[in-house]
C-alpha cells in the first residue's frame, strides 16, 4: 500500500493539476453535485468558513482536528491525538461511514456507500487542496481497501456471557461506569457501532496501537460478544 | 450496578433465615482464601465474589488497611501525583462484594489440611488458595545492603513510606549533590520502573537542584524501553544522568550506608542519596508454602495453578509464568483468568479459554508519556507472547501528551477494576 502511494505520488508529480482528478478515478464535477449532501454543515472554496462543521479547504495531508477556531468533538480530538490525518484512505473510510474512524463524532452523516460516489466527492475536495498527496492512481489497481464491515459480520449475534468474560481485557483500562477521562467510554454503545469500531482497529484503519493489539486477536464472534455485553451492561441482572 | 448488588445482598439476608442459618450456609459454600491484596489478589477476590453472586465464600488476607500502588508511585517522586491519590482501601470489596477482608499476615500454609494460619493465630480453611504476595528482596543481593539499611538507603519498590522517604531525601540533597541508583537484575517487578524513576528524579532535580547528578549502576546490558528513555534523557536532562552498564562494572557494586558511599567496580563514590533496588524473589509466603522453585513460583498458564499443588494458584510478580512482565496490569490480567478457572472448578460455571494482556505506560517528563504492550496466550509450557507494540522514538509532542493522558485514564480504570 505504501509503495503504491509512493508510486502514485511520483505519477502525480508528472501530471498537471487539472489531470490529477481524472487520474485519481474520481470526477470532480460529479463530486461537486454530491457535495450538496455536505454543504448543510461544511463550506469549501474561496472564503469558506467554519459552520456546523469545519471548512474543508486544504484538507489533504492535514492532521485531523486541526482547523483553527473550530471546536471538535472529543471523539475527533482523540482520534487526532493518536495520529489521524486526512488522506485518500482515511477520507474514503470516513465518508463511507464516519463511525468507522471516529466514535462519537458529531458528524451525523449516514455515510456514502457507493465507491464511485466517494471517489467523485474526494476528487472534488481535492481541487481545494494544494499539492495533494496520498491519492492513488487510477482505478482499479490502487483502489483503497473497502472499509465496510461485511453484513454477515454485522449480523453475528454475540453471546453476552462470553462478552462479560472477555470484557475483563477491556476493564483493565476502560471503566464499566462509563467514566471517560483519558480513556474513552465503551459502555452502552449500539452493538453495531462497537463492531464497526473494533473491526476498524483490527484492520488497522484506526490508529491506536493498544486497540490494534487488543482487537487484532479478537475473532468476529468475540467482537460480537463484547458488543452484546457492553450494549446492555446497565441492564445486567 | 451497585444497586443490583445491594438488592442481591438484601435478598440473601432476607432468605437465609428461612432456608437455613447463615452459619450453615457459609459452611456449605466453597471457600477461597486469597493472600495479598494488590493488583493480583484484590482483582481475583473481586471477580470471584462478583461473578459467583455469593456462591463462593471469599476471604482476602492483606496486612495493610490502605494499599499504595507501586505503579504511578514514581510520578509522586516527580511531583505529578499526591501520595494519597495512590492509596486504596478495601471498603468496597467488603461492603459491596461481601468479601471477608482480614488485615493480618499469613504466616503458614498447610497444604494437606488446606488451611492458612494467620499471625494472630487464626486458621482459615480453603478449597482453593490464591497466593499473590508480590515481591521480597534476595538476601545479600547488593553487598553492604540489607533490609535494616532501608531507612538510610531506601528501595522504594513497595510504595508508601519508602517512596516518601526517598523523595524527602532527594529534596534534602545538597546543591550539586549525587543521587545513586542500584538497578536490579532480571527478572524484577515493573521492568521500566527503575528508568521511569530516574526520569522522575531528574525532573524533580532539574527544578530544585539543577546541578545535581544521577548515577545508575546497572547489572543489565539492556533494559525496557531503553531507546525511548535514552532519547528522553538526552532531550530533557542532558548531562545529568550517567548509567554504568555491566561492561563497565555496573553489576559489581557495594554500598556503605554508614559512610554513604557506593563502589562501582572498585571505584568508590561519595553520594547523597542511594536508592538500592535489590534482586527480587516471590513474596515470603510463597516460599513458606513450598510452591517455589528457585526464587519464583512456577504456574500452569491456562489457570495460573501452581505446578506443585493444583489447589493453589499464584498470581502476579511471585509467579514464574513465562513471557509476561511482572506488572500490576499483568497481575490484574492473570487474576481474571484465575478467577474464571477457580469459579468453574468450585461451582461448575463455564470456563473460558485463558487470554492475557499487558501494557506499561511510563512518564519521561511533563506530558511525555510512552508505552509498551503485548497480548499473550496459554501454551502447555508457559504464557507465551502473541503480539505487541512499543512507542516510537521521535513521536510528536501531541502524541506523547495523549499517551500520558491515556495513562492517567488507565490508572483510574485499573484501580476500579482491582478495588471496585
Amino acid at each position: 500500500m505504501v509503495f503504491q502511494r509512493l508510486t502514485a505520488f511520483a505519477l502525480i508529480g508528472l501530471t498537471t493539476a487539472t489531470q490529477v482528478g481524472a487520474e485519481a478515478g474520481g470526477d470532480p464535477t460529479r463530486g461537486e453535485a454530491l457535495f450538496r449532501q455536505c454543504s448543510g454543515c461544511h463550506q469549501i472554496g474561496e472564503g469558506a468558513e467554519n459552520r456546523i462543521g469545519p471548512q474543508l479547504n486544504h484538507i489533504f495531508d492535514r492532521a485531523a482536528g486541526a482547523v483553527e477556531g473550530f471546536r471538535y468533538s472529543n471523539g475527533l480530538s482523540r482520534a487526532a491525538a493518536v495520529g489521524l490525518a486526512w488522506n485518500y484512505d482515511t477520507l474514503d473510510a470516513f465518508i463511507e461511514n464516519p463511525r468507522t474512524l471516529v466514535s462519537n463524532t458529531r458528524m451525523s452523516f449516514r455515510g456514502m456507500p457507493d465507491q464511485q460516489d466517494r471517489d467523485d466527492l474526494v476528487a472534488y475536495l481535492r481541487v481545494f487542496s494544494d499539492s495533494p498527496m496520498n491519492i492513488p492512481e487510477a482505478a482499479p489497481t490502487a483502489r483503497a481497501v473497502d472499509h465496510a464491515v461485511a453484513p454477515e459480520v454485522l449480523a453475528v449475534v454475540g453471546d453476552p456471557a462470553y462478552g462479560e468474560y472477555l470484557s475483563g481485557e477491556c476493564t483493565s483500562c476502560h471503566q464499566k461506569s462509563g467514566a471517560s477521562d483519558g480513556i474513552p467510554s465503551i459502555t452502552n454503545w449500539r452493538a453495531e457501532d462497537f463492531v464497526i469500531a473494533m473491526h476498524a482497529y483490527k484492520d488497522g484503519v484506526r490508529a491506536h496501537p493498544v486497540m490494534q493489539m487488543m482487537a487484532g486477536r479478537l475473532s468476529t464472534e468475540e467482537i460480537a460478544a463484547l458488543a452484546a455485553y457492553f450494549e446492555r451492561i446497565d441492564q445486567k441482572v | 450496578m451497585p444497586l443490583n448488588r445491594r438488592t442481591f445482598i438484601g435478598a440473601v439476608v432476607a432468605t437465609s433465615g428461612v432456608i437455613s442459618t447463615p452459619m450453615l450456609r457459609a459452611q456449605g459454600r466453597p471457600r477461597v482464601v486469597v493472600i495479598g491484596g494488590g493488583a493480583g489478589g484484590a482483582t481475583a477476590a473481586r471477580y470471584i465474589a462478583k461473578d459467583s453472586d455469593g456462591a463462593i465464600d471469599v476471604t482476602l488476607v492483606e496486612p495493610s488497611r490502605a494499599y499504595y500502588t507501586c505503579f504511578f508511585s514514581n510520578l509522586y517522586i516527580g511531583g505529578f501525583r499526591e501520595m494519597n491519590s495512590l492509596g486504596h482501601s478495601y471498603g468496597t470489596l467488603a461492603a459491596e462484594y461481601g468479601i471477608n477482608v482480614v488485615h493480618d499476615w499469613a504466616v503458614a500454609v498447610d497444604r494437606d489440611a488446606k488451611t492458612v494460619t494467620l499471625a494472630s493465630g487464626g486458621v482459615l480453611p480453603y478449597d482453593r488458595l490464591i497466593v499473590s504476595p508480590g515481591i521480597d528482596f534476595v538476601d545479600g543481593a547488593v553487598k553492604g545492603w540489607d533490609v535494616s539499611a532501608q531507612n538510610v538507603m531506601p528501595h522504594a519498590y513497595k510504595a508508601g513510606s519508602q517512596t516518601e522517604l526517598l523523595k524527602a531525601q532527594i529534596l534534602a540533597m545538597p546543591e550539586g549533590g549525587t543521587f545513586a541508583m542500584v538497578a536490579p537484575p532480571n527478572p524484577y517487578r515493573c521492568p521500566p520502573g527503575p528508568y521511569e524513576r530516574v526520569s522522575m528524579v531528574a525532573h524533580l532535580l532539574k527544578q530544585v537542584n539543577p546541578t545535581a547528578k544521577i548515577i545508575v549502576a546497572d547489572p543489565k546490558a539492556n533494559f525496557s524501553k531503553q531507546g525511548l528513555f535514552e532519547e528522553g534523557w538526552a532531550a530533557n536532562y542532558a548531562g545529568m544522568i550517567e548509567r554504568v552498564g555491566p561492561e563497565f562494572g555496573g553489576g559489581n557494586v557495594e554500598v556503605d550506608p554508614v559512610a554513604m558511599t557506593i563502589s562501582i567496580d572498585g571505584d568508590v563514590n561519595r553520594i547523597d542519596v542511594c536508592n538500592v533496588i535489590p534482586a527480587m524473589k516471590a513474596g515470603r509466603i510463597a516460599q513458606i508454602a513450598g510452591i517455589t522453585e528457585g526464587n519464583w513460583a512456577p504456574v500452569n498458564a491456562h489457570d495460573m495453578s501452581s505446578k506443585m499443588d493444583s489447589n493453589i494458584h499464584v498470581l502476579g510478580d511471585a509467579a514464574a509464568q513465562g513471557d509476561m512482565p511482572k506488572s500490576g496490569y499483568a497481575a490484574n490480567s492473570q487474576a481474571k483468568v484465575c478467577a474464571n478457572a477457580v469459579r468453574g472448578a468450585l461451582t461448575g460455571s463455564t470456563v473460558f479459554p485463558a487470554r492475557f494482556a499487558n501494557t506499561c505506560w511510563s512518564l519521561i517528563d511533563t506530558d511525555n508519556g510512552v508505552k509498551v504492550g503485548a497480548t499473550y496466550e496459554a501454551t502447555p509450557e508457559k504464557i507465551a507472547t502473541v503480539n505487541g507494540f512499543i512507542s516510537e522514538i521521535g513521536e510528536s509532542a501531541e502524541l506523547r501528551a495523549a499517551t500520558y493522558r491515556e495513562s492517567i485514564g488507565w490508572y483510574e480504570g485499573i484501580t476500579v477494576d482491582i478495588f471496585g
